[in-house]
């Protein structure tokens, strides 16, 4: 089998020395367009090591969000600020992206190198044999009610990170909605093709979300990346040109929004009421109470994405009596 | 090594050919447009024989449908794509090339 | 040097880079391209050191921090640009005023 170690080791080599300078390009770029569309390329490659790294569910993680809504989200940002300062008329608008880092300034530099010689080798000099949780997690597999060990972690295990890392999000959510109004797109109408697209996308990809939630327990798969796949359908539904009604932006968006975190709470303030450690799920109903989670914790996330990618409040945002 | 497993390694191996062919066209080509029609003739070409030659490794036919349903989904998405990037760049006034 | 050390060492290589590009340039949306790439650095550091040893299962524990670690960065990246676009219409320009070189 040498011949086969020989190709996967090539195969690494080039996938990182690839993502190295990807990465450089990236962030070297004179035009910040070449520089996203570089970021959603890198995006992928990661996807690529996170498959050699045995971690498909990162990897899909990685795909969806990183290089996907990232990508979205840039490419907006992007826009809006172009258009922003055209509007002004401000001289020289793309020299003012331009990267203007000056060559001859040698700190930067020097503590690049320092930073990276110093990580470098305290990271060669860790012992060869990682001691890990692995041994224990596969031995409290069967108790968890999944059998996929990163679902089983996420929910089970260590679910009180991931009930705090449901409210950074709505927190983040939060933040956007608190600095103003959704930005108006001064778009024309969609062309038939981008209406189309996404009038057969949008089903097709809530069906493929459900399916992820469906199969993380025993698959890769799981809550965040079905909640990616449901925010990529509401981002293309946005990008066409769509926006929810009127009555739609009170509170049924609230409610959705609040439907992952809010669950998360309640689960966790009953199972301290009924005597157990915090989120320490009974081994019978373990199953069903992760399921539960995942499926609010996917709307919750898909929800939010798109909200997060509007920029601001909905337009149409009733004010609650 | 099986028959199949022969026919496979052929079928991504021929895959990953238009796929370098579709890279090439994606460098070497002078303007938007026929880099596009590079990119997404050869792409889609290149991951159905990428994924016939999977379809041969797979256990069940439904691992053979969700194949299947990829290579679709990509081929509407690149040829949407692919679409909208030509036709914002004819908004944009870039014009073709002539020789 | 296994496999495991390459990619944590290409994690090492990408911290540094998106450190030295989140010093030196001034425009706002590239300091978060590079907070970007500074993220995926440490990801990849901290997956590729639990797969040092082979024979072990994967070690899941890693695996679903990074996971919440991507949801984390996207959230902070949208906050971060919302805050780059007001500050660019109030100010006219995508960069932190003490930052501005003219």
């Amino acid at each position: 089998m040498e011949a086969v170690n020989l190709m996967l080791w090539t195969f690494d080599t080039l996938l990182g020395l690839g993502l190295l300078w990807v990465a450089w390009r990236t962030l070297a770029c004179a035009d910040l367009f070449k520089g996203i569309v570089l970021f959603v390329a890198f995006g992928l490659l990661m996807a690529l090591a996170w498959v050699r790294l045995d971690a498909p569910d990162i990897a899909l993680a990685e795909a969806a969000i990183g290089a996907g809504v990232t990508g979205a989200l840039l490419m907006a940002a992007l826009a809006r600020l172009r258009a922003s300062e055209t509007d002004e008329g401000s001289a020289g608008q793309l020299g003012s992206e331009g990267s203007d880092a000056e060559p001859s300034q040698w700190l930067p530099v020097v503590i690049l190198l320092v930073v990276a010689a110093g990580l470098g080798h305290a990271l060669l000099s860790l012992p060869p044999e990682a001691v890990g949780l692995g041994a224990e997690i596969a031995a409290h597999l069967d108790i968890s009610g999944v059998s996929n060990p990163v679902t089983a972690v996420l929910l089970n295990f260590r679910g009180y990170d991931t009930l705090l890392e449901m409210v950074v999000l709505f927190v983040a959510l939060l933040g956007v909605w608190s600095l103003g109004r959704e930005i108006e797109q001064g778009a024309s109408a969609p062309g038939p093709v981008l209406d189309t697209l996404a009038r057969i996308l949008a089903p097709v990809l809530i069906l493929v979300a459900a399916y992820l939630l469906w199969v993380g327990a025993h698959a890769p798969g799981g809550a965040f990346q079905a909640g990616s796949v449901l925010g990529a359908a509401g981002l293309l539904l946005l990008l066409a040109g769509w926006r929810p009604r009127a009555d739609l932006t009170a509170r049924p968006l609230r409610l959705a929004l609040v439907a992952g975190p809010g669950t998360f709470v309640a689960v966790a303030v009953v199972t301290l009421l009924t005597g157990a450690w915090l989120l320490e799920f009974p081994p019978k109903h373990a199953g069903t109470l992760i399921l539960i989670l995942e499926a609010t914790a996917t709307l919750s996330i898909g929800v939010t994405l798109a909200a997060l990618f509007l920029g601001g409040r909905p337009r149409h945002d009733q004010e609650l009596r | 090594m099986m028959p199949s497993d022969c026919i496979s390694a052929a079928l991504l191996i021929a895959g990953g050919i238009f796929f370098l062919a579709g890279t090439f066209g994606l460098l070497r080509f002078p303007d938007v447009y026929t880099r596009l029609h590079a990119l997404t003739k050869a792409d889609n070409v290149g991951l159905g024989l990428m994924v016939a030659g999977l379809a041969l490794q797979a256990e069940s036919w439904a691992v053979v449908g969700k194949l299947l349903l990829i290579w679709l989904l990509v081929l509407l998405a690149g040829a949407s794509v692919a679409h909208l990037v030509a036709g914002q760049a004819l908004r944009t006034g870039t014009r073709p090339w002539k020789r | 040097m296994n496999t495991a050390f390459l990619y944590a060492l290409v994690g090492v290589g990408l911290f540094s880079l998106g450190l030295y590009a989140l010093i030196v340039h001034a425009h706002l949306l590239r300091k978060i391209l590079a907070i970007n790439v500074m993220g995926s650095g440490v990801f990849l550091v901290l997956v590729a050191l639990a797969r040092r040893s082979r024979d072990a299962p994967p070690d899941a524990v890693p695996q679903a921090m990074v996971i919440t670690g991507i949801v984390v960065a996207v959230s902070a990246t949208a906050l971060a640009l919302t805050l780059m676009l007001k500050l660019s219409g109030e100010t006219g320009r995508a960069e932190l005023p003490d930052d501005r070189r003219n």
